[in-house]
C-alpha cells in the first residue's frame, strides 16, 4: 500500500521556523512507521533526522508525535494510521533537528527523583529479600524505559517545562514502594515541591501514551497519596 | 492540537468553565459593591440581570457550575482512591449523564419565564 507521510521538519542551520515535508512511501500495512521512516531517509532523502536504536520498543529512542498522539514508531503499524500519516517532534522539548528534541531537561528530572537504591543499612549475607506481595506493589512502574511520551503528552508540562513530568514521577514510585529501599522520604520531598506532583491535573494523557501500558496518573495519584497522609 | 483522549476533553472543559465562573464572581463582586453607593445604583445594576441576554448567559452559568462541580467530584474520587483510575473514562461519561440530567430541567425553568 502507498502512503503519504507530512513529517515536520526543521534544520537549525537553514530554517527559521519548522516546515512540512511530504514522502510517497510504498509499504506493507504491517510494517512500522519506523519502516516507513527508514525508506525515507535511505531511499529518498538522507538528511531527515531521527532517534531509534533498538527499533523493538525496549530503547524508547522513536517517540514522536504521530498522528496527533504520542508514539513510539517502532511499535505502531502503518495499517492502524491511514493513508496520510503526520509525524512531529515530541512537544515541550527544544527541537535539535527534525524529530530530534533534547531532552536533557527529561534526564535532569529523572536524576532529581534519585532514581537508584537507597538503603545504608549493610547488606546481609543474602540478597535483600521481598515477598511476591511487596514486588507486586510497584511492579506497574517498573516497566517504564523513559521514552519521554508520559511527559511530552501532559498539557502541565507544557504550560510549565519546569514541571518535573510524569516520567520522573513514575520512576521516583518504583522505588518509594520499593520494600527494600530507604529513600522514600527524600524523594517524597523532591516531589511536594512547586514543581513536583501537584502539577498534575489528572488529564490521563500520560496514560493513554504510554507504550508500556503503565498507569502513568494512578502512579501519580498514590504519590500524592503517600505525601498527603505521609504513609507509603 | 493534541488529539488526547476523554481525560483532555474532561481537562478543558474544567479549565474554561473556572475561569468562566471566576471571570462571573469579578462581576458580582463589583454589583454587590454598588450597594454601598446607595439603593438606585444598585437597583439599576440589579435590573440589567433581568434582560432576556442575561437570562441566556445565567443558563450558561448554570451549566459551568454544574459541570466543574460534577467533574470536581469525579477528580476528588481519582485523587482519593488512587484505583478509580481506571474508570475515569466511564466517570466522564456518568458526569455527562448526570449533567444532562440535572441541566435540561433547570434550563427550560430558567428559559421558559421569557416566553411569558
Amino acid at each position: 500500500m502507498k502512503v503519504e507521510l507530512r513529517i515536520k521538519r526543521f534544520d537549525p542551520e537553514k530554517d527559521q521556523k519548522p516546515r512540512w515535508a511530504d514522502y510517497q512511501v510504498e509499504v506493507e500495512p504491517t510494517d512500522r512507521l519506523l519502516d516507513a521512516l527508514h525508506y525515507v531517509k535511505w531511499y529518498q532523502d538522507g538528511s531527515l533526522t531521527f532517534r531509534r536504536s533498538c527499533a523493538h520498543g525496549i530503547c524508547g529512542s522513536d517517540c514522536m508525535l504521530i498522528n496527533g498522539v504520542n508514539r513510539l514508531a517502532c511499535k505502531v503499524l502503518v495499517k492502524d494510521l491511514g493513508r496520510r500519516i503526520t509525524v512531529e517532534p515530541m512537544r515541550g522539548y527544544p527541537v535539535v533537528k527534525d524529530l530530534v528534541v533534547d531532552m536533557e531537561k527529561f534526564f535532569a528530572a529523572y536524576r532529581a527523583v534519585k532514581p537508584y537504591l537507597i538503603n545504608d543499612e549493610p547488606a546481609g549475607p543474602r540478597e535483600r529479600l521481598q515477598s511476591p506481595a511487596e514486588r507486586e506493589r510497584y511492579d506497574d512502574t517498573t516497566k517504564c524505559i523513559l521514552c519521554g511520551a508520559c511527559t511530552t503528552s501532559c498539557p502541565s508540562f507544557w504550560a510549565n517545562d519546569d514541571y518535573i513530568g510524569p516520567a520522573a514521577i513514575v520512576q521516583a514510585h518504583r522505588f518509594i514502594f520499593d520494600s527494600r529501599d530507604r529513600g522514600a522520604a527524600e524523594r517524597l520531598e523532591v516531589l511536594n515541591q512547586r514543581e513536583g506532583v501537584w502539577r498534575c491535573r489528572t488529564i490521563f494523557n500520560c496514560t493513554d501514551a504510554c507504550p508500556r501500558d503503565i498507569e502513568v496518573t494512578r502512579a501519580i495519584q498514590e504519590v500524592k497519596r503517600a505525601i498527603l497522609f505521609q504513609r507509603i | 492540537m493534541y488529539r488526547g483522549g476523554e481525560g483532555q476533553l474532561s481537562f478543558i472543559l474544567h479549565r474554561i468553565t473556572g475561569v468562566g465562573i471566576l471571570v462571573f464572581l469579578f462581576g458580582h463582586v463589583a454589583d454587590t459593591f454598588l450597594v454601598g453607593f446607595g439603593p438606585d445604583l444598585y437597583n439599576h445594576a440589579m435590573a440589567i440581570y433581568r434582560l432576556p441576554v442575561i437570562r441566556v448567559l445565567e443558563v450558561l452559568l448554570a451549566a459551568a457550575v454544574l459541570y466543574h462541580a460534577l467533574n470536581g467530584l469525579r477528580i476528588i474520587i481519582i485523587d482519593f482512591w488512587p484505583a478509580a483510575s481506571r474508570y475515569q473514562r466511564a466517570m466522564f461519561y456518568a458526569v455527562g449523564v448526570v449533567f444532562l440530567a440535572l441541566f435540561i430541567p433547570a434550563a427550560i425553568t430558567m428559559i421558559r419565564p421569557l416566553f411569558h
